[in-house]
C-alpha cells in the first residue's frame, strides 16, 4: 500500500499496539483460560463433577503406590533375589538376570547372537514391507532374502554354524515367527475364501462357507490341539510333520477364517456400479477383482483386518498348549528358577511390554496406512 | 440395412415372478441411434443391460456383431469388448486417476501398451474437453465432467456400439448440457448409440428412431417426427404429454 490516509495510518498504529498489550496481558489471561476451560469442561454440571472429583480419588489413590513400585523402592542393577525383598518394590535385576531366556528360551546360551541377528533381519523386512512403495515384486524379493538368512542363522547347520534343532526355538523369535508368517499366509488364504464365499458357483460357496462357519465355531486352542495331536494319527506309519509347522498351519488356518469375514465385509460394501462398470468394460473376473474391486475393499476394511492381526499376534501365546516355548511361556518359565519365584509380576510386565510395543505400532500403522491410502480419495 | 448391429428376439426377462419384459425385440443398425423412452418400471433399463449381459434374460435370444448372448463367459467378454457403456452414476474407479479409468481396460483387457493407450485416452479427454483433469481423482470433479469422462472411458475400447443408462439423470441441470453436448457430436460421427433418456430434446435431434416402452413391452417404435407429432398408442400420448406438458 503506498496511498498514506490518516484513517489507515491509525488503523496500523493501533495494529502495532496490540500485541504488546497482549503480551503484558499474557500470564493473567491464560490462567483466566485454564480456570474457565476446567469450569467448561470438567464442572459445567453436577454429574461432570462427580465424574471429575472420582477421577482425581482414583488417580490419588493409585498412582503414588504405583510409582512406588515401580521407581522409588524398586531394585536396579546387580541386585540379588533377598535385596530385591528387602526393598518391597518391583525387582527389575530379575529382567538383568532372566531376559536372554525370556526372549530367547531354551536357545543355546553362546548362541543367542544368532536369534538376535535373525530378528533384526526379520524385523527390518516387516519394515520394508510396511511402506507402500514396496508393494511389488519388490517385497518379495525382500522376503526372498530374508526368510532363508532367517532360517540359517536359527538353524544353522552350514558355515561352520552349528544345528540348532526348532524344538529348541522359543521366546520373541517364536512368537514374531508364528504370528507373522501366520498372517501373511492367512492374508491370501483369507481373500481367496471371502471371494469364494461371494462366488456364483455353488460348490465353490459351499466350501468357502463350510469352512469358515467351521473355524470360526472352534476356539483356537481345540485347533491347535486338533493340529498337534489328531492330526499325527491320521498320517501314515513314521510319517511326522514338524510340531513348530503344525503349530504355525493351525494359527494361519485360523486366522484366515476370520480374516475372510472382514474381507467379505469390504467387498459388501462397494457400490454395485464398480462391480457392473468393470464387467462392461470387458475386465475378466480376476481382473475386476485384482484391479478394481480388492484395492478398494481393501482400503475399506483395514481397520478390521489390523484388529485381526493384533489379535493373532496375541494368539500365539496360546501355542503353550502344545509345549512350544513363545515368550508368554518363557517369561512363565523364567520363574522356575527357585530364587527368583516370587517375581512374578516383572516377569509378565516385561512380556506385556513387548507384546504392547508390537501392537500399538500396528494399531498406529493402521492408521498411518488409512490416512495415506486414502490420500487421493476423496469421495 | 446390412447386418444389424443390436438383434433383440423375443427377449423375455423375470426378476424373480415378476415379468420385466415381455417379448421384446428390436434391431440396431449400424450407425442407427435409437432412443428408448418410457415410464419408470417399464424396463428400458433392463432391455439394455441385456445388451452387454449386466442383466441375464430367460427367454429369446440377443445378438450382438452377430454374436449370440448365452451363457458362455468367453463370448460374452468379446461382446462387452464390443459395447461401451454410460451409466446413470458415472461409476469411475474413485482410487484411480482419469488417465487410469481410460487407460485401465484397453491395456487389460485388450493389451494396448501404455504408451499408446495413454495417447488414445488424451485424445478422447480432448473430444470431451477435460484434458486438463487427466491426473485428478474422479471425486475431485464435477458430475458433469465425471460423466463425460465416463463417455471417453468406454471410447477408449473403440466400440461398435454406445450404450447410455439415463446417463443425465443424476447431473445437476445446469450440467446437462455438457454431456449431451458430447453425446450429439459422437451421433454426428456415425457412431451406433441406444439411449435410455427423457432427454426428449436430444432425442429429436439425434433419434433415427424412438422406442416406447411401457409394462415391459415395446408400444410404440418410429421415427422421432412422427413419434411426437403423431404417436398411435394412448399410453404413448399419455407419457408425452406428461414429458413436455411443462
Amino acid at each position: 500500500m503506498t496511498i498514506q490516509d490518516p484513517k489507515t495510518a491509525s488503523e496500523i498504529a493501533s495494529h502495532v499496539e496490540e500485541p504488546s498489550q497482549a503480551e503484558l496481558k499474557a500470564p493473567r489471561r491464560s490462567a483466566l483460560m485454564a480456570l474457565g476451560w476446567a469450569r467448561e469442561n470438567l464442572f459445567s454440571s453436577a454429574p461432570n463433577t462427580l465424574l471429575t472429583v472420582l477421577a482425581v480419588a482414583l488417580l490419588v489413590w493409585a498412582v503414588p503406590p504405583l510409582l512406588d513400585w515401580v521407581l522409588l523402592k524398586a531394585t536396579f542393577l546387580g541386585a540379588d533375589p533377598q535385596a530385591c525383598r528387602d526393598a518391597g518394590g518391583a525387582c527389575w535385576s530379575f529382567i538383568e538376570v532372566k531376559h536372554r531366556f525370556i526372549l530367547f528360551g531354551l536357545y543355546p546360551h553362546d548362541e543367542h547372537w544368532r536369534p538376535l541377528l535373525a530378528m533384526g533381519l526379520f524385523l527390518s523386512a516387516i519394515a520394508i514391507s510396511c511402506d507402500p512403495r514396496f508393494w511389488n515384486l519388490r517385497i518379495l524379493a525382500v522376503w526372498g532374502a530374508a526368510l532363508p538368512l532367517c532360517g540359517l542363522l536359527m538353524w544353522g547347520g552350514l558355515f561352520g554354524l552349528s544345528f540348532v534343532g526348532n524344538d529348541k526355538w522359543g521366546g520373541l523369535p517364536l512368537t514374531l515367527i508364528l504370528a507373522t508368517l501366520g498372517i501373511v499366509l492367512a492374508f491370501p488364504l483369507s481373500v481367496l475364501l471371502a471371494l469364494g464365499r461371494r462366488s456364483d458357483m455353488p460348490a465353490i460357496r459351499a466350501i468357502c462357507v463350510g469352512y469358515i462357519e467351521t473355524v470360526r465355531g472352534v476356539p483356537l486352542v481345540s485347533v491347535l490341539f486338533m493340529a498337534s495331536i489328531m492330526f499325527p494319527l491320521f498320517l501314515p506309519e513314521g510319517m511326522t510333520i514338524d510340531k513348530l509347522l503344525r503349530a504355525q498351519l493351525g494359527i494361519m488356518l485360523f486366522t484366515a477364517a476370520y480374516l475372510a469375514e472382514a474381507v467379505r465385509g469390504g467387498l459388501q460394501a462397494l457400490p454395485k456400479g464398480q462391480y457392473e462398470a468393470a464387467d462392461a468394460l470387458g475386465l475378466s473376473y480376476w481382473q475386476k477383482m485384482g484391479l478394481i474391486i480388492l484395492p478398494q475393499a481393501l482400503r475399506l476394511v483395514i481397520p478390521p483386518i489390523v484388529n485381526q492381526f493384533i489379535s493373532c499376534f496375541k494368539d500365539t501365546s496360546l501355542v503353550i498348549i502344545i509345549g512350544l516355548y513363545d515368550l508368554l511361556t518363557t517369561a512363565k518359565t523364567a520363574l522356575s528358577d527357585p530364587l527368583w519365584r516370587p517375581f512374578y509380576i516383572e516377569s509378565y510386565v516385561f512380556a506385556a511390554f513387548i507384546y504392547f510395543l508390537f501392537c500399538f505400532f500396528m494399531s498406529r500403522y493402521s492408521q498411518y496406512l488409512e490416512k495415506r491410502l486414502n490420500a487421493g480419495l476423496k469421495r | 440395412m446390412s447386418d444389424p448391429v443390436i438383434l433383440l428376439d423375443q427377449v423375455n426377462k423375470w426378476f424373480g415372478a415378476f415379468h420385466v419384459l415381455k417379448d421384446v425385440s428390436m434391431t440396431v443398425g449400424k450407425g442407427e441411434k435409437v432412443v428408448v423412452c418410457g415410464p419408470s418400471g417399464s424396463g428400458k433399463s433392463t432391455v439394455i443391460r441385456c445388451i452387454n449381459r449386466l442383466e441375464e434374460h430367460q427367454k429369446g435370444r440377443i445378438l450382438v456383431n452377430g454374436i449370440e448372448l448365452t451363457g458362455d463367459v468367453k463370448m460374452i467378454e468379446r461382446i462387452r469388448k464390443e459395447v461401451g457403456m454410460v451409466f446413470q452414476s458415472f461409476n469411475l474407479f474413485p482410487h484411480l486417476t482419469v488417465l487410469e479409468n481410460l487407460t485401465l481396460a484397453p491395456n487389460w483387457v485388450k493389451g494396448t501398451p501404455v504408451k499408446e493407450a495413454t495417447e488414445t485416452a488424451m485424445a478422447y479427454l480432448e473430444r470431451v474437453r477435460i484434458p486438463e483433469q487427466a491426473n485428478k481423482y474422479p471425486g475431485q470433479l464435477s458430475g458433469g465432467q465425471q460423466q463425460r469422462v465416463a463417455i471417453a472411458r468406454a471410447l477408449c475400447m473403440k466400440p461398435k456400439v454406445m450404450l447410455f443408462d439415463e446417463p443425465t439423470s443424476a447431473l445437476d441441470p445446469e450440467m446437462i448440457k455438457e454431456v449431451l453436448d458430447v453425446m450429439i457430436t459422437l451421433a454426428e460421427e456415425g457412431m451406433t448409440m441406444v439411449c435410455v433418456t427423457h432427454e426428449m430434446g436430444f432425442a429429436r435431434t439425434v433419434a433415427d428412431k424412438m422406442v416406447f416402452m411401457a409394462e415391459g413391452r415395446i408400444v410404440e417404435s418410429s421415427p422421432p417426427a412422427e413419434f411426437f407429432s403423431n404417436p398411435k398408442t394412448e399410453r404413448a400420448q399419455q407419457f408425452l404429454g406428461q414429458i413436455l406438458g411443462h
